[in-house]
């Protein structure tokens, strides 16, 4: 180090000095107080939450995976040639080829384009059965926590939807409702709402369980008798000072949740169940393409690769989110 | 003398657990005057806090039941007020400062958004004003750079300027009364030096009365007017810090003096035999009795009212030290 160059270093400290001292007006500050420029000058929520995120490498990976599936399901079917509902039996049964990157089925349609197609009902079943488990549960789990005498019945209605074997009720309600609830909202429609509350329904245990146990923890701790102390609300203690220190974990179940929900659909579709024969989702596809894998491999290989990587992209963008969510991991590694 | 903003009489604060009843304030009575720092001393479970808590309904219920008494404030009883009216007067018009800023703020929050809360709640203040008044609120506990401060989480905080945050809170709304429950018990030597110098400061800027619940005689010294000592659930001297410290009339107060190192003395430290009282029965006695050694027949019989003894001093003891005899 040259001389001017400590020399400027010095006097760039003992203006910082002046400075921090002429701003706390008393000597008691310097004692416990770190400088401003470590926390950054332009901080909000937002960009703190970015930089956390962008930290976590698997989540941005996954992230811009499941952004181009995304993209691919919306707006692939408008660019691909192919048609995902013509038949053309004369070239049914093709392997991968130029023409067909992905073969065709036994109809002799694309795969390709099926896929793009049948991704549009899975990941918005995936999405939308998510959000319902997800609100039933955390407001199951936000009252049991707070609410003393609803805590144990509401426990117990949780254990028994815990101990219903779901598949086989899921088969028994797809039964009794596919009828009415084709006659009141069209076919689609219809079986997409009773999908999406079915799986929602079913899906909800978990989520009240582990937000209830949480929301039990924290009501106990300090700052919420310091909540209280200031005069706050009940709604204001749950919305403001319980919830946001849950989050990490309602975000960890969000994440699962959707996995499991497509996983769901695609098991139901597997099976035959929900969605109709003609209507492509992964699951169908899946299903349908078993019995011709030795045909063609890429028929079950596309949309069981799709299934995986979704399910993969939302289980690490959860775990990234869950990370910069909480501010005790920000800043820190 | 003038008057009090915070008049307490015969409060009775119990816990109705598995294991029996905890008489856990037993007929508490005190004045609090306006603009005065009051000190409370005495051990851990002597009702110290719980009766401070139970004055802004602070304490779980159920268990915790107050079963009598009167706390007048602003012509209000704060044990028969209403639910809405209590959230008003918490933080609006009396602020608490609880002991250990590392668990009594929520780490997820940053703290301009909690100091802002009790402003939300309590003022018509605009979301400008509001950020104004934290600004000038974390400049007045003495913290540097407040305006970016006001965006820092809990955790990015050492435990003296979280304790400050803390007091910005309870300050927040211009209370006429704080409640400091064992505010500096928490940290390490110099800071609480600091905070006490703060709010010693603070309490003269703007004439805040302050209640100090500690069991560190030594740090009360130097601070209050006034102090009281509980013991069991019940208050047994009241005086100004001079009389207290320099002629403590109950046997228990003599006992804590004497408990305290001091610098000026080379003589072994005496420490009060005995335990603490059992809680699990309402007293009839004086609950210091089993641990007295002035304790004679009435004091396992009747319990002792407190009795004038000097310009603003009380006492509740049945023997007079000062003379070596029974009242």
């Amino acid at each position: 180090m040259t001389d001017t160059a400590s020399e400027n270093l010095g006097d760039d400290s003992i203006d910082d000095l002046a400075e921090a001292s002429a701003a706390s007006a008393g000597a008691a500050a310097l004692l416990d107080g770190s400088t401003p420029d470590e926390l950054g000058v332009h901080r909000t929520l937002r960009s703190d939450v970015w930089r956390q995120f962008k930290k976590h490498k698997g989540a941005v990976i996954f992230s811009v995976i499941l952004a181009i599936i995304t993209l691919a399901v919306l707006i692939g079917p408008f660019l691909y040639p192919a048609d995902p509902f013509e038949l053309n039996v004369a070239d049914a049964n093709q392997g991968a080829s130029w023409d067909y990157p992905a073969g065709t089925d036994n109809l002799g349609r694309d795969i390709v384009v099926r896929s793009m197609i049948g991704g549009r009902v899975s990941l918005s079943v995936g999405f939308a059965a998510m959000m319902t488990g997800l609100i039933v549960g955390v407001a199951v789990g936000v009252i049991a926590g707070f609410v003393k005498w609803l805590d144990a019945p509401l426990m117990r209605i949780t254990d028994v939807f815990l101990s219903l074997p779901i598949l086989p009720l899921l088969l028994v309600v797809l039964l009794f409702f596919r009828e009415p609830m084709t006659e009141r909202f069209g076919e689609s429609l219809g079986i997409f709402l009773l999908v999406v509350g079915i799986i929602g329904l079913t899906s909800w245990m978990q989520t009240a369980r582990i937000v209830r146990s949480e929301v039990l923890a924290i009501k106990e701790q300090e700052f919420v008798l310091a909540a209280e102390s200031v005069g706050t609300r009940n709604r204001g203690i749950i919305t403001r000072h319980v919830l946001p220190n849950v989050m990490s974990s309602i975000i960890v179940s969000a994440a699962l949740g959707v996995a499991s929900a497509i996983l769901t659909e695609s098991a139901l579709s597997f099976l035959g169940l929900g969605f109709p024969a003609d209507f492509p989702t992964w699951g169908r596809l899946l299903s349908d393409g078993k019995n011709y894998m030795q045909i063609n491999i890429w028929r079950t290989i596309l949309p069981g690769a799709l299934i995986s990587l979704t399910v993969l992209s939302v289980n690490f963008i959860g775990d990234g989110l869950r990370d910069a969510l909480d501010p005790r991991l920000r800043g820190k590694a | 003398m003038s008057t009090p903003v915070l008049s307490v009489k015969e409060l009775k604060t119990r816990f109705n657990t598995q294991d029996g009843t905890v008489h856990a304030v037993n007929g508490v009575s005190f004045e609090l005057r306006r603009g005065e720092l009051l000190g409370v001393v005495g051990e851990s479970g002597s009702g110290k806090s719980v009766t401070m808590m139970s004055l802004l309904k602070l304490i779980p219920m159920p268990p915790g039941e107050i079963v009598d008494g009167v706390a007048e404030f602003e012509d209000v009883d704060l044990v028969q007020v209403d639910p809405d009216h209590m959230r008003d007067i918490r933080g609006g018009k009396i602020g608490f400062i609880f002991q250990d800023p590392m668990t009594s703020l929520n780490p997820v929050l940053t703290v301009g958004r909690q100091i802002k809360e009790s402003l939300e709640l309590h003022t018509d203040l605009d979301k400008k004003q509001r950020q104004a008044r934290a600004v000038e609120l974390l400049e007045m506990v003495g913290i540097p750079d407040p305006a970016q401060r006001l965006k820092a989480y809990p955790h990015e905080m050492s435990g003296g300027m979280r304790q400050r945050v803390v007091i910005a809170i309870a300050l927040a709304c211009e209370p006429q009364i704080i409640i400091a429950d064992e505010p500096t018990t928490a940290l390490d030597v110099t800071i609480q030096a600091q905070i006490i110098d703060q709010i010693r400061e603070l309490r003269q800027n703007l004439g805040t009365a302050v209640i100090w619940i500690t069991h560190d005689l030594g740090v009360i010294a130097g601070l209050a007017d006034r102090v009281v000592v509980m013991y069991g659930g019940r208050i047994v001297e009241v005086a100004p810090v001079k009389p207290l410290y320099g002629s403590p009339q109950h046997p228990y107060t003599q006992g804590l003096l004497r408990s305290l190192p001091r610098l000026d003395r080379d003589d072994e430290l005496e420490s009060i035999p005995g335990t603490p009282p059992n809680m699990y029965t309402e007293p009839t006695s004086c609950s210091f009795a089993p641990r007295c050694k002035y304790a004679f027949d009435k004091c396992t019989t009747e319990i002792p009212p407190l009795v004038t003894v000097g310009d603003g001093h009380e006492v509740a003891c049945w023997f007079d030290i000062d003379k070596g005899e029974p009242r």
